[in-house]
């Protein structure tokens, strides 16, 4: 069965390659240095990913015979049509018979796919309960969609308390917009990917904070809806140490296809070294609000903060496009009252398409942030937003 | 226009009921802005239809366009929603459902012996308010923020965020789910009230049967969309919250009121299809429909059970197991009657004596797309399986293996198959034979490689993706354009020359095998039909006196 699977595969493969690229020199041209993501896409790939745990390996399984049973009754429902079709055709002289009703041919008919959907069912049963399990985890993993990122939040285990951000790169999503694609993670490389040991039922948590996300990764057969204001869960148990790569899977806005999921299994000694070292960069990454900033250093970081996270809509020159209003020369931004930006970010505008950005990123970012936008571009406002000024905004 | 039908004034020639013509008939744009006759309310929706199907399928080209290679080239994503969105909309409330509402129109009271359908002011109403409404969603491009760009299901909150143009696309739902409301009550009623004697339940035409049961789906369902999009609406402005987190509300709570519309909403735009194509094949099979009873009440279950599967779109939301079980076997449950479909126009096929002229073609490749369709469809509704599929490309490819195989197909074998009688001109087969079989290999060619994307992982409404999807994405795009063109030349090579009557002159019944009181009157159809009732023989296909 394997083999016949494998050159059957194989075969199919060779041929839709060639016939492709017939069809679409520009692409394949464009397409040549790249090959197959491991964990992740494959280049004219026919199937579901590789999977590495038990419920993708499930799916496969069961994916391959309804292939199996629909590509039977497929062929004998047209193979009866296509005989009809040559034999009963009035070219050749075929007489139209005179039949058209009969009970019992309708009632086996009815029954006997019925029976086949009960029992493709009744195969499908024990997956449909294996998945939605999530009892007995070894460890919890709260992931929070915004738009557009992932935010990873260690409930327990080693690595509880652990908790950060995970981006698509920068730089690809530049590529992206300047329409020069380029590597075999192409839009599936983060800053910062969820990281678990493998071996262990890991639990993920979904909510979001602003719109519907969807937590995807296909190695793991995994895909749960992150909804705002509620909390859903999914697990994976992982038997393969790796690299594995998802997308978001539910439509969030102009950035949803740039929010992907990257999930590095590890051996259970590489993982508590990972939680360990970011433990220790956690700490040391703590800012104190109550430090009083001067305006360059401050500037500085804001210029990092605002790449980061606001430039994807208000864009880099803070000019806005589309629907996202310009930073630069808004009467907000310029507002002699400092409190007028900070309100806004604080809280968001519009239902969120401006999201409200307390508690994601910390006092001192956004005082940078702010800071930033109002003394770049045409902006010269000699304003500084201080840490403290935002913790009493915030305590407002 | 006016040569799509003979025009009122021109035609005297021999039929019975001249003498109504002086009623006096309204002439020039009179006839059409105040349309009161069937056929031309007919005429108005395919046009329309026709016209809103290349805007929709021009979006579908752009979006193909962007997604020809990988890397933004011509739009930037916020724009690619906005059309992946409005193609939806306008290919589904659109195209779709008034192209099937215009053969509705045209064909139901030819097929019953009705004079006209029941309201006949309502019936110009109907059609007259989709105007405005795709004025207003083709529009909302040029609102400030572009059209909507939530998707096609306009999802909340995502939906809460957009901009103006938001209000502008439900006000126009609002107005379509009006007009389909008031057609379905039109067509309810004719079908009930206005069949000549002797036309019996149970003799009505198959198309005749489907239009009554997806009249009921309608009136059942368009309220329950206008129920979530008013929501939504007073949640944009009004601080409902009924679907927002911030508020209280539910997100999911949505998905559940719109996809309690959208699957019955399914099975309004396939079920029309199943009434031609069942009408389409006895014809060239110069055979009677097998199992005609057996139709009927398949198609019956297929709409009650088309209420109780709508959660399945829903299966990556987190719902209980119980709930993913319960869905999984409903779900399942629909491609027994849908098989019962397909086996009896099979069997209807065998031992005939067919001919395969373009609505024939049409038909038997409406079968074997459709069918695949529903293999997909079976698959998708394995919740384990579906985990994996679940907003990828192989869903898009399953339902446009659905809808575009499915109820475009439909159409176009009923348009082929009844265009003789609606113009008076044959239309030429080598035309119509080129037409189909490029919409046949090209379709094939855009969807088939969908499933693969969406097997191996690629989400939809992305307007770029990882490299490794490259190739068949640009093949899929090489389909779409040559699928386009097709469509282009069926308007430009069937169509225009259909409306000019150019052509040979269609003789009262152009297919050897076609029963119904639709071949029991002249080619083209006059513009007055069935004022007094026919008496009908015994099987209610033939006039008597």
């Amino acid at each position: 069965m394997m083999t016949i699977r494998k050159l059957g595969t194989g075969a199919a493969r060779a041929t839709l390659a060639i016939s492709t690229m017939a069809a679409t020199g520009a692409a394949m041209a464009l397409g040549e240095s790249v090959t197959d993501l491991p964990g992740g896409p494959r280049v004219l790939g026919l199937d579901f990913q590789p999977a590495v745990t038990e419920i993708a390996r499930q799916q496969k399984e069961l994916h391959y015979w309804m292939l199996i049973v629909c590509t039977l009754i497929f062929v004998v429902v047209f193979g009866f049509m296509f005989y009809s079709i040559f034999k009963h055709r009035k070219s050749v002289g075929h007489k139209a018979a005179n039949f058209h009703e009969s009970v019992a041919v309708e009632i086996a008919w009815t029954i006997v796919p019925f029976v086949i959907v009960i029992l493709m069912g009744a195969f499908a049963t024990r997956t449909v309960v294996a998945m939605k399990d999530t009892t007995n985890a070894d460890m919890a993993i709260k992931a929070t969609g915004y738009q557009w990122k992932w935010e990873y939040e260690y409930e327990n285990g080693e690595g509880a308390g652990l908790k950060f951000f995970s981006t698509l790169d920068t730089a690809q999503r530049q590529l992206s917009e300047d329409g020069k694609p380029a590597g075999n993670d192409y839009l599936l490389k983060v800053d910062n990917p969820l990281v678990v040991p493998v071996g262990k039922k890991v639990r993920i948590i979904t909510t979001a904070d602003d719109v519907i996300h969807s937590w995807s990764v296909p190695a793991f057969g995994v895909k749960q809806d992150a909804i705002p204001g509620f909390v859903r869960d999914t697990w994976f148990l992982a038997d393969k140490v790796g690299t594995y790569h998802g997308m978001c899977s539910e439509l969030c806005g102009k950035e949803h296809a740039f929010m992907p999921i990257r999930v590095d299994v590890l051996s259970a000694a590489d993982y508590t070294a990972w939680v360990d070292k970011h433990k220790k960069a956690l700490a040391a990454a703590q800012d104190d609000p109550k430090k009083v900033w001067d305006m360059a250093p401050l500037v500085a970081r804001g210029e990092k903060v605002y790449l980061a996270n606001c430039a994807v809509c208000h864009r880099p020159d803070g000019k806005g496009a589309g629907p996202v209003k310009p930073l630069d020369a808004s009467p907000t931004v310029l507002d002699p009252d400092k409190n007028a930006e900070i309100i806004t970010v604080l809280h968001g505008r519009l239902n969120g398409a401006m999201p409200a950005w307390q508690g994601k990123l910390s006092e001192t970012d956004i005082a940078a942030a702010i800071t930033y936008t109002k003394n770049s571009w045409s902006n010269h406002t000699g304003q500084l937003v201080e840490p403290s000024d935002v913790v009493a905004a915030e305590a407002k | 226009m006016s040569a799509v039908l003979p025009h009122p004034a021109d035609h005297g020639h021999g039929h019975e009921h001249d003498h109504d013509h002086a009623h006096g008939h309204p002439v020039g744009w009179r006839r059409w802005v105040f349309a009161t006759n069937h056929k031309d309310i007919g005429t108005l929706y395919l046009l329309f239809a026709f016209t809103m199907f290349l805007i929709g399928g021009t979006l579908a080209l752009l979006i193909r366009l962007e997604l020809f290679q990988p890397g933004l080239q011509f739009f930037n994503p916020e724009l690619f929603n906005q059309f992946t969105t409005m193609h939806g909309l306008i290919m589904v409330f659109g195209a779709i459902m008034p192209a099937f509402v215009g053969f509705a129109n045209w064909m139901i009271p030819l097929q019953i012996g009705a004079a006209d359908m029941a309201f006949a002011r309502m019936n110009n109403l109907s059609f007259w308010l989709l105007i405005p409404a795709a004025l207003m969603l083709v529009g909302s491009f040029f609102m400030p923020g572009g059209a909507p760009a939530a998707g096609w299901t306009l999802y909340a909150p995502l939906s809460l965020q957009m901009g103006p143009s938001m209000d502008g696309g439900i006000f126009a739902m609002h107005l379509m789910g009006a007009s389909s409301i008031m057609g379905s009550i039109n067509i309810i009623v004719t079908i009930l009230n206005m069949r000549a004697p002797g036309m019996t339940l149970m003799k009505m035409p198959m198309f005749v049967w489907t239009w009554l049961i997806t009249a009921y789906l309608l009136i059942a369902v368009m309220p329950v969309l206008a129920g979530a999009i008013t929501m939504t609406l007073t949640d944009r402005h009004f601080h409902t919250s009924f679907f927002n987190p911030a508020g209280g509300g539910d997100p999911v709570m949505y998905q559940h009121v719109f996809w309690f519309f959208g699957h019955p909403e399914v099975y309004i735009m396939i079920l029309p299809a199943f009434g031609i194509v069942s009408q389409v094949v006895p014809a060239f099979a110069r055979k009677r429909l097998f199992g005609y009873t057996s139709m009927v009440y398949a198609t019956s279950s297929i709409a009650i059970l088309s209420f109780i599967v709508w959660a399945h779109h829903m299966y990556t939301t987190g719902m209980p197991v119980t709930g993913q079980l319960f869905f999984m076997y409903a779900t399942m449950l629909i491609s027994v009657p849908t098989g019962v479909k397909v086996f009896n126009w099979l069997a209807t096929m065998w031992r005939g004596s067919m001919t395969f002229e373009a609505p024939m073609l049409w038909a038997v490749g409406f079968i074997f797309v459709f069918t695949m369709g529903g293999f997909t469809g079976l698959i998708c509704s394995m919740a384990p399986i579906d985990i994996q599929l679940q907003d990828t490309y192989y869903v898009v490819a399953h339902f446009h293996y659905v809808l575009v195989a499915g109820s475009l197909f439909g159409m176009f074998a009923g348009y082929y198959y009844w265009a003789p009688k609606w113009t008076g001109v044959m239309y030429s087969e080598t035309r119509g034979k080129i037409h189909f079989w490029c919409s046949l290999v090209f379709f094939n060619v855009t969807f088939f490689p969908m499933h693969f994307l969406g097997l191996a992982g690629m989400p939809r409404r992305v307007a770029d993706y990882p490299m490794q999807f490259a190739d068949f994405n640009a093949l899929a795009s090489v389909g779409a354009l040559c699928f386009g063109l097709s469509q282009v030349y069926f308007l430009l090579f069937v169509v225009v020359p259909a409306m000019r009557g150019k052509g040979e002159p269609a003789p009262q019944r152009p297919w050897e095998g076609a029963e119904g009181l639709e071949w029991e009157v002249p080619s083209p159809a006059p513009w007055h039909t069935y004022e007094t009732p026919p008496k009908l023989d015994r099987t209610a296909t033939k006039v008597i006196g």
